[in-house]
């Protein structure tokens, strides 16, 4: 069959476009290949938020979106990279609150993002501070942002009247929390730490439901049950060896003593490990984030794999 | 109002629809839908708070977009084609051929609104699985939107009563950035002193005034309009339109259309 010149034109045509664009996609993905270190060391080109402002065209609230955005997706990227290169974080997270005020996910997540050391965070608690209190400056009814400032004050500057003082503050705003109040009264008493943490991490709980949020604090309420279960049955451990003169050989020891009732387990069903010098460890480490107690000594805490945030 | 008018925009507002403006909205309902879905996905706890601000800034620029390029063909063309010499041939004034065509392109654009409020409405049903009482201010924020339209709509027409269809494209434009940087120009205003003060404050005055109209990122957070703003805008744009009308009509009142 004789194809027409027109035919003949149309299949030129399609041929040259599913060439070119085959051909343009390989090159763009060539081009990536090259550039995704590059991708990691993203930059900041425009850091004045007033400039942004003006270029928005009064579209403020779409461009913090963006930007917040922006800082997620960046915060997540150098955390699942392992890196403790954090320096775009802060900047992004200042355009972001100065283009929207209100944008109070950018205060509570973005502060947590700042505050905790490397790897969970980008360990600057003092910009932490800054931006909560700028989000306090712009939104004065808003008791998370002072709880968020108390969460601040009381784990990574250990000031207990500061953090007093902002719990009584978010306290005292017309819609407030029912702990806020109880948490206020304990930071000013500095009085039972594991329940005061607890507290915070059930208001945490309470407070979202951003779900990977949520996971977070339930993965802290498990691992300040582990720190607290450790420490009670290391004290169980001197009381036997102050009665006997001797360590016990294992926790049936102690039960048969009479300290203890069957054989503790850790939040995850796994029994605690009584070691030869009287310490107790978990079976499982990898599986209990966050804990300080019950690890091998020198280890360090384990952190989950990958959050959307770090709190 | 005048029934030559109301054939004038009947007209206009399907010669739009002949022309496939209203195709846009596929465009509008994929971004909208994309990002409802996209954004629980990339970013943490704003997926009404996008839903709304880029819901409101698509139906914001989609129109400014439409009213530019529409208005501004809507005089040149008819000269172009001839088709203003049969229409001014009939019983119809020259007054009411600019009137209704402002009628025609605003009722397009309003009709498009209307088809975008409720892809808006969807989607935030859709992020937010109900709808809450302050969902009631995207409702105002919509209706300064269609406020700011009918001045973009006179300011073309006005342009486009004068100018080539390129120039009043750039004049449109180019008002509607200064315009929605108007408290900035303010500020200035304020801060400059002696005739440049003047002139700043003569300016700021005179530029309309879209940065009064946008409420988007007041609304997206649920914060409440104030009456005496719903007020004073709406006075504002229907005179601000009405002086960009009045000026286009006075200027092809005395074009030679020969």
């Amino acid at each position: 069959m004789k194809m027409t010149a027109s035919g003949r034109v149309k299949l030129v045509a399609l041929a040259v476009l599913l060439f070119s664009l085959t051909g343009a996609m390989a090159t763009l993905i060539t081009m990536d290949r090259g550039r995704r270190k590059a991708v990691a060391q993203e930059e900041l080109y425009i850091t004045s938020p007033k400039v942004l402002r003006r270029l928005s065209l009064g579209y403020t609230g779409l461009l913090a979106d963006i930007y917040w955005t922006r800082a997620v997706q960046y915060f997540g990227d150098q955390h699942n990279a392992g890196s403790s290169d954090f320096r775009l974080l802060a900047p992004l997270l200042e355009v972001t609150t100065q283009l929207d005020p209100k944008l109070l996910p950018a205060y509570e997540l973005g502060a947590n993002f700042l505050a905790p050391k490397p790897p969970s965070g980008a360990g600057q608690p003092g910009a932490a501070l800054s931006l909560m209190k700028y989000g306090i400056e712009h939104n004065p009814d808003q008791w998370r942002l002072y709880y968020n400032m108390g969460f601040l004050y009381f784990t990574e500057f250990i000031d207990y009247a500061k953090a007093a003082e902002a719990f009584k503050l978010g306290a005292a705003v017309p819609v407030t929390n029912e702990f806020m109040p109880i948490l206020a009264a304990r930071m000013a008493q500095h009085a039972g730490e594991f329940d005061t943490a607890r507290m915070l991490w059930v208001t945490t709980y309470q407070s979202t439901k951003e779900p990977s949020i949520r996971q977070n604090a339930v993965e802290h309420l498990l691992a300040l049950q582990v720190d607290e279960e450790v420490t009670q049955l290391e004290r169980v451990v001197e009381r036997y060896r102050q009665q006997t003169g001797e360590l016990p050989a294992s926790m049936r020891d102690l039960e048969r003593a009479g300290f203890i009732h069957g054989t503790p387990a850790d939040p995850k069903g796994n029994p605690y490990q009584l070691m030869t010098d009287g310490r107790i460890e978990v079976q499982d480490p990898k599986i209990l984030y966050f804990i300080t107690k019950g690890l091998t000594p020198g280890a360090s805490p384990p952190q989950p794999p990958h959050q959307k945030s770090s709190k | 109002m005048n029934s030559r008018i109301g054939y004038i925009a009947f007209n206009t507002f399907r010669e739009a629809v002949r022309d496939r403006v209203l195709y846009n909205l596929i465009a509008f309902a994929l971004l909208l839908s994309g990002a409802a879905i996209l954004v629980g996905e990339i970013s943490i706890d704003i997926e009404r708070l996008v839903v709304v601000n880029l819901g409101l800034t698509a139906v914001s620029l989609f129109g400014v977009v439409i009213a530019i390029f529409i208005g501004i063909g809507l005089v040149s063309k008819e000269i172009e084609k001839r088709t203003l010499y049969t229409v001014l041939s009939r019983p119809v004034r020259r007054w009411e051929f600019v009137v209704g065509k402002f009628f025609g392109l605003t009722g397009t654009l309003v009709v498009n609104t209307l088809c975008m409020a409720v892809g808006v409405l969807l989607a935030l049903l859709y992020v937010a699985h109900k709808f809450e009482k302050m969902d009631v201010w995207v409702l105002v924020a919509l209706y300064f939107i269609v406020l700011q339209f009918l001045i973009v709509c006179a300011l073309a027409l006005f342009f486009s009563s004068f100018s080539t269809p390129l120039m009043s494209a750039v004049f449109t434009f180019a008002l509607f950035v200064i315009g929605s940087l108007a408290e900035d120009l303010r500020g200035f205003a304020r801060m400059t002193h002696g005739l440049g003060g003047w002139l700043a404050t003569g300016i700021a005055y005179l530029v309309p005034n879209f940065s009064a109209l946008n409420v988007i990122t007041q609304v997206a957070h649920g914060d409440a309009v104030a009456g005496r703003l719903i007020l004073y805008n709406s006075i504002y744009a229907l005179l601000y339109s009405a002086m960009a009308i009045s000026g286009a009509v006075l200027i092809f009142q005395r074009r030679n259309l020969k």
